[in-house]
């Protein structure tokens, strides 16, 4: 039985049952996971799931439907339920769905993986994280280590009743570990090369070795014994630094999220929210200074990134859409369905979806902050900063339902006196409005400090759909931040 | 929502039932060259109506079930998950949970298989599958999202939403004898209305879809968006609120992680040091039971051992905490043993293996001290916020419990005794110590749901000094 024919199974009921347009996707997903604690195996798997998604309009409404069986029954059953199901939404509705045309197209494509990480032995990769257990474990004071990898293989055969038939295969890595200190009254953490998992590409074992995990994990574990003996961050408007995994975290939350048309128009107003980035602020808000060029970037040129692919789930090419350009907002991310509420002719292609039990949503692709056109080093841009106060690594995190009010916690913090680090300063923290801070941002690292971030963790949809997103970001300066508003009044 | 003509669809006939479980359990274990086999089975048929704009923008089914394999010998163990039955498939998770076991290095820690006499329940457990909840349609979801819809064009809003139903089944087999199995429905709705520069937001969810009433939560969502209109901005400071259930529930919930034995011997919890001791005020007692009739889930954890009724806290003093069998047993030998209550296996244990070890999940505050409702406690406030819902909220400090988020969807002065008017969101930074610490009237405890924690039974609490920190722009 080959995916095409599954396919034909399912376009066909769909048209047979009067669906105007249908599309579906075939998803293969397999995943391997590994974590250690204390340098004992804490984790220890491995996943696959197979199923088909099928998705119609029916009446102008949509209806989408999703089944594990790829029997010709279950998917005849699957796709009329769809058609059933889009019936019913056309029960309610103010306004016709309106497609934007989009051109049929026939295409293979797999994310560039040098090392399958599948083919790495699990010896090999437990070997690794006992390793950095031990490394961790040998600094005095730390009180749990923890490490982790993941690997991911997506492989997605998308048809639709235009004539597409798009196959994409991704390869996933991550890796990462935290250090955690308990003493008195405190728990300190340190984390590498990112929190809350560390750092993820669509890249084969290779992305792990560049990581150079050993190497950092006795710094990570003294840092995090440090913090203890550290000031506490002061409170007060001051010049703050960022490093690049901590903007890139405030891009996702005070960018990407906002850019979301879907959003924007109040279709996720009863979950995640909606926008303060109303229609009527396209190509006329001051989002951020001069500075601040943000795109968002699906297209292999980026970089290996979790937004990075071939074809979105609605099988529109990836794109590259200018979305803050010199300070100016420039454009949302878009959808078949949306596009015309922005002029727009054609989706700019950003619909992705969990797995083959979800629908596609507009989600972040690679949401980036171009490096600085002039040369510009961590050194330099920290001898050219007087007096301020440096963060690095995202502890927490929060933002309200249209994002504009925003605090980030981070694992450490140095003041900066004297174009110098200075003290240690832990439980940092700042707090801001979103337009605000980022016309704010004077100073942004050069092309050579510039990492494409991998988010594996954005939720968003009813049900709830996890999306791995991509942000580039290099160090930045923002001058007179709100900073220690986390800790005021307790 | 029309319920007629139900009782006698008999639900969903596709779902996997415990005899297909134990003959597929069967040739797992004929695949499998180790001894010791367990399968979680998962098999799940839901349905979600998803509304924004006055319109149904998302409607989505979804049929799945899925084999969870662990293999254990010789002190190591791994897990492999499939959702494909057709024996090559299973042999090949088998296979791969024995070759990802294989190489790990002996754990002393990894006790044998769960018994059958693990697995016995305390008591027996309320009915939670309903064949009105697992009977409803596409058209049923659609008929009462068309009746939410109406009551926003009445109040001249729109309403963006959910209307989910689902009905599964868990189940667990080992090769030591055990097997449990259980089989539940759920409906939610979900509502907010939205005005020009207000909105309001309710939510319910039950086991019996009888017991959601989209209806009222229409209305009651309508009403705080109409209150809401014009908010006024109010310097951030400490405020007496008055928290609804919904804001309780999203709060409380980020500390009990770190009620799991594991979590002490990992020193990653907020009770290490502080377990028997009054953390909070004496009107503050929890229990975590999963056999209460306004609770939810399986009677048994991801080993298959039957759920305990636990207390928590009782009268502010943390006394105990849950405990997986592993756990139990590194307790018992190490350092903090005769420091942190009663040790014994609860039946709180996450799937093996893994990091976590235990955490309570049926969560239900007791309040014996008094119950007001909501309008007694807004009646007895001379000046304080009422807060609807609470917003993306997150951990500032993991030993001090100070949690960040935003209110939403319904944020009110209160003033002599009355709701004065809607005011802009705040942002707040606040201890939940402190919050637990300082709670001055209790509702009845109530089925709960929200966007931040899983469900629980918790009441309404009007809290003194809730530290909001800034304020937004709407």
């Amino acid at each position: 039985m080959s995916m095409k024919q599954v396919a034909d199974w399912a376009l066909d009921t769909a048209k047979q049952r009067g669906s105007q347009y249908a599309d579906l996707r075939i998803v293969d997903d397999r995943s391997r996971s590994l974590a250690t604690k204390n340098g004992k195996v804490g984790h220890a798997s491995s996943a696959e799931s197979l199923g088909i998604g099928i998705r119609v309009l029916v009446n102008d409404s949509w209806g989408f439907a999703s089944t594990d069986d790829l029997s010709r029954e279950a998917v005849d059953r699957t796709s009329a339920e769809a058609v059933e199901i889009a019936k019913a939404s056309a029960r309610v509705k103010e306004h016709p769905v309106r497609l934007a045309p989009e051109p049929a197209v026939k295409i293979e494509w797999a994310s560039p993986c040098k090392i399958d990480p599948f083919k790495t032995s699990v010896e090999e990769n437990l070997d690794l994280l006992i390793r950095i257990d031990r490394e961790l474990l040998g600094v005095q004071g730390v009180t749990l280590a923890e490490s982790n990898l993941q690997f991911g293989r997506y492989e997605q055969w998308f048809f639709n009743t235009e004539g597409s038939a798009i196959h994409q295969t991704r390869h996933i890595t991550g890796a990462g570990y935290a250090a955690l200190s308990f003493q008195g009254t405190e728990i300190q953490k340190r984390s590498y090369p990112n929190s809350f998992g560390g750092q993820y590409q669509n890249k084969g074992y290779e992305l792990i070795e560049e990581l150079k995990l050993v190497e950092n994990a006795r710094r990570i574990g003294e840092e995090a014994v440090a913090l203890h003996k550290a000031d506490q961050c002061p409170q007060g408007n001051m010049t703050l630094l960022l490093g690049s995994s901590q903007l890139g975290l405030q891009i996702h939350e005070s960018i990407g999220h906002p850019i979301e048309l879907d959003r924007v128009l109040g279709m996720e107003a009863n979950f995640a929210g909606t926008s303060f980035l109303t229609l009527d602020k396209l190509r006329k808000l001051q989002y951020g200074s001069e500075l601040v060029n943000v795109v968002a970037d699906a297209t292999e040129h980026h970089g290996p990134g979790l937004g990075t692919f071939a074809y979105d789930d609605e099988g529109v090419q990836a794109q590259c859409t200018p979305i803050i350009t010199d300070g100016l907002f420039t454009g949302y991310i878009s959808s078949r369905e949306t596009a015309h509420t922005i002029g727009e002719n054609r989706s700019n292609g950003t619909m992705r979806a969990e797995g083959w039990n979800r629908i596609p949503l507009i989600r972040m692709t690679n949401i980036s902050i171009l490096p600085g056109k002039k040369p510009l080093t961590f050194d330099q841009l920290l001898s050219g900063t007087d007096d301020g106060i440096f963060m690095e690594t995202n502890r927490s995190w929060s933002i309200d339902d249209k994002r504009y009010n925003f605090q980030f916690g981070c694992e450490i913090g140095w003041e900066i006196k004297g174009g110098k680090l200075g003290r240690m300063l832990k439980n940092p923290s700042y707090s801001g409005i979103t337009t605000e801070f980022w016309n704010s941002m004077d100073a942004i690292c050069s092309r050579d400090q510039w990492t494409l971030w991998g988010t594996p963790n954005c939720g968003k949809g009813q049900p709830m759909q996890t999306m791995g997103t991509g942000h580039g970001a290099a160090p930045a300066r923002f001058r007179s931040i709100k900073i220690g508003t986390a800790y005021k009044g307790n | 929502m029309v319920l007629v003509d139900r009782e006698t669809r008999k639900g969903n006939q596709a779902m996997l039932d415990e005899q297909q479980a134990h003959e597929i359990f069967r040739q797992i274990k004929k695949s499998a060259s180790v001894d010791e086999v367990e399968v979680i089975f998962a098999a799940t048929n839901s349905s979600l109506t998803r509304f924004a704009n006055n319109t149904i923008h998302q409607n989505v089914a979804e049929v799945n079930a899925v084999a969870s394999i662990r293999v254990a010998f010789d002190g190591k163990t791994a897990r492999a998950t499939t959702n494909r039955f057709d024996p090559e498939s299973l042999k090949r998770a088998v296979q791969s949970a024995e070759s990802i076991a294989r190489v790990q290095e002996p754990n002393s820690d990894l006790l044998p298989l769960a018994s059958a006499a693990d697995g016995k329940l305390d008591r027996p457990l309320p009915n939670r599958w309903f064949v009105h909840t697992a009977s409803i349609t596409p058209a049923d979801r659609a008929e009462a999202v068309g009746q939410i819809v109406a009551v926003a064009k009445k109040n001249g809003l729109t309403t963006a939403g959910i209307y989910s139903s689902s009905e599964s089944v868990e189940g667990i087999i080992n090769s030591n004898g055990l097997s449990n199995f259980h089989r539940r429905t759920s409906a939610e709705v979900s509502i907010t209305m939205l005005a020009d520069d207000s909105s309001g937001w309710q939510k319910s969810n039950s086991p019996n879809v009888k017991d959601v009433e989209h209806l009222r939560l229409a209305e009651v969502a309508a009403q705080k968006a109409r209150d809401s209109r014009s908010p006024k901005e109010l310097p951030p400071g400490k405020y007496t609120v008055v928290l609804e259930p919904a804001a309780v529930l999203d709060l409380v919930g980020f500390m009990f992680w770190d009620f799991g034995g594991m979590a002490i011997l990992d020193q990653r919890s907020f009770l290490n040091n502080r377990i028997g001791t009054k953390l909070f005020g004496e009107n503050v007692t929890i229990t975590d039971d999963v056999y209460h009739p306004l609770q939810s889930g399986a009677p048994f954890d991801g080993e298959g051992v039957g759920r305990k009724r636990t207390t928590l806290v009782e009268k502010g003093t943390i006394k105990n905490l849950v405990y997986a069998r592993g756990t139990a047993e590194k307790m018992r030998h190490s350092e903090y043993a005769g420091k942190v209550g009663q040790i014994e296996v609860t039946g709180h244990g996450f799937p093996l293996p893994n990091e976590l070890g235990e955490a309570p999940m049926n969560v239900v505050f007791v309040n014996s001290a008094g119950e007001q409702t909501v309008e007694q406690m807004i009646v007895a406030t001379g000046r304080g916020i009422l807060i609807t819902r609470l917003w993306y909220i997150r951990e500032v400090d993991p030993y001090e419990k100070i949690l960040t988020g935003m209110t939403r969807d319904g944020t009110f002065l209160i003033e002599n005794g009355k709701i004065k008017h809607g005011i802009r969101n705040f942002r707040f930074n606040q201890s939940l110590i402190d919050l637990l610490s300082g709670v001055e009237a209790m509702g009845k405890p109530v089925r709960a749901s929200g966007e931040e924690s899983f469900d629980m039974v918790v009441p309404a609490m009007k809290v003194r000094d809730f530290n909001f920190t800034e304020v937004t722009k709407f």
